[in-house]
């Protein structure tokens, strides 16, 4: 039952992402959604990214450079690199992206499941609307092109984060940190960031928008399928995240 | 012109539409009644094609849309209003956008030839100053003026109504009765109603079809309406005390 269920899900899912590519029935229309939901995760996520990347950066480095007082052979300002290659590969797209799936994915599968009770979604339809692809596409777009952007700004401040944080525990100087920021860097780690910056984001706006858009019934239901959205996400992210590391690296 | 030939539609092992057949014509305001679970929601779906029947066919100007494709039905539907039970209206958005949402979408009109045409339907509605007023923030029945005004604004051929005085006061539900008849009159649209409201019957009803248990039952005009045999229909119509107590005086 469970396995027939979960089934009739992904063919819905798969069935939803196949409607949202057809040809918009306006452009500028699609083209200011698109920006209006950029700008509601964008500027709307990013309070709340910087300060965890930050402090996510600052205990990385406070963390490691605890260790490696005890073990005293390895040099401090190897901290630098290991700051900065956590960050790029690991902290700033995952912890962004769980942080998105908690925010964006409740908000989401919200709007768009108030949007179906209320009939709002039937009244477009009726208008002649392509409704999945005028609500769930510009989400998933908007998403897309927005994420990385502040994937890059998590990273860029954590990095940050951890300089301040081994400076004022006294491991390192910051001319130790950027040496070791500067020392063996590889630039796949840069390319499987924006690999997971943009799956995850796709994921998550997706998931969301799949289960708002089909909710059914009434306040209860619409609690459960926002919930639903935010912990099927996060468990998509970590799953996409170990089979792209698994893949690339 | 609307014509319904023997539709019939299943949801699992109930059917809940059995074989009706009707015709709706311009200019008229035509009535759908019937209790609750009747099948008069599915019908209307069925009508603007949110539900696809197993059988029959239903000819707006002679296309069948029974068949045809999502594609195609989002053609057809730019010719159809829908004024919802719960108003439908994009919380997301003030008056001013909501009604003009389908200009958007649908038309290349200028911004200031559009706003022309949302003050117009506004003021077609007797609404003033509400412009820039969010959904939340304006009556129930104000409400429904700004969906029936978002109804009209692409002018329709066909104007759809679940339910159009649900959750309003007597004297508002007559003021929206009217405004329905006038527009439906105006602008020959073939309107379609769903209502419990035996006063938007009597008052505005031209054609009026009565469902009972997914069939249709009864069909007749709104003068024909109060004096018929139809024992269902008697039951339905005469359900309050104070009706009955009327319609006994009247006996008398």
């Amino acid at each position: 039952m469970f396995v027939l269920s979960f089934l009739e899900g992904v063919g819905k899912y798969l069935f939803m992402l196949r409607s949202t590519i057809s040809k918009p029935e306006k452009v500028s229309m699609y083209w200011r959604e698109t920006v209006r939901q950029m700008y509601d995760i964008g500027v709307g996520s990013f309070g709340i990214i910087a300060i965890v990347s930050v402090f996510i950066g600052g205990v990385t480095a406070v963390q490691f450079g605890y260790k490696f007082i005890e073990l005293a052979f390895i040099p401090m300002w190897w901290l630098g690199a290991i700051v900065r290659d956590t960050m790029i590969l690991e902290l700033a797209p995952t912890i962004t992206a769980l942080l998105l799936a908690g925010k964006i994915g409740s908000n989401i599968a919200t709007e768009l499941g108030t949007m179906r009770i209320t009939e709002q979604i039937d009244a477009m339809d009726i208008m002649g609307v392509n409704t999945t692809s005028f609500l769930v596409g510009p989400k998933i777009v908007g998403g897309v092109l927005i994420v990385p952007a502040l994937v890059m700004v998590a990273m860029l401040l954590g990095t940050y984060g951890g300089m301040i944080a081994g400076e004022m525990g006294g491991f390192y100087t910051d001319q130790e940190y950027l040496y070791g920021l500067q020392d063996d860097f590889r630039p796949l780690y840069i390319r499987v960031m924006f690999v997971k910056s943009i799956v995850f984001p796709f994921l998550i706006t997706s998931i969301s928008c799949y289960k708002g858009f089909y909710v059914k019934g009434g306040a209860l239901q619409l609690g459960k399928a926002s919930t639903e959205a935010v912990v099927i996400s996060s468990i998509a992210v970590v799953i996409a995240n170990f089979l792209i590391a698994f893949i690339m690296l | 012109m609307i014509e319904v030939h023997n539709i019939q539609k299943r949801f699992g092992e109930q059917l809940v539409l059995k074989g009706i057949s009707t015709t709706f014509s311009p200019g008229k305001c035509n009535m759908i009644i019937g209790k609750s679970g009747a099948g008069k929601t599915v019908f209307l779906n069925c009508l603007v094609g949110l539900v696809t029947p197993e059988e029959g066919e239903i000819l707006l100007d002679d296309r069948n849309i029974v068949p045809m494709s999502q594609k195609e039905k989002s053609v057809i539907r730019k010719e159809m209003g829908m004024l919802f039970q719960k108003n439908a209206l994009f919380d997301s958005m003030n008056i001013e956008e909501n009604v003009m949402f389908p200009l958007d979408m649908f038309t290349n009109k200028s911004l200031e030839e559009k706003k022309e045409r949302v003050n117009f339907c506004l003021e077609r509605v007797n609404l003033v100053n509400v412009n820039k007023k969010y959904p939340s923030e304006i009556s129930g029945g104000m409400m429904k003026r700004v969906a029936l005004a978002r109804a009209m604004v692409l002018n329709p051929k066909y104007l759809f109504c679940d339910e159009p005085n649900s959750g309003l006061d007597p004297k508002t539900s007559i003021i929206i009765d009217e405004l329905i008849k006038e527009i439906t009159e105006e602008y020959k649209i073939t309107t379609v109603i769903n209502t419990h409201d035996m006063n938007s019957v009597i008052g505005i009803g031209d054609k009026i079809i009565y469902f009972y248990e997914g069939e249709k039952n009864w069909e007749g005009t709104n003068k024909e309406v109060l004096n018929t045999d139809n024992e269902n229909l008697n039951d339905f119509i005469f359900a309050s005390k104070f009706l009955k107590e009327i319609r006994n005086l009247n006996k008398k």
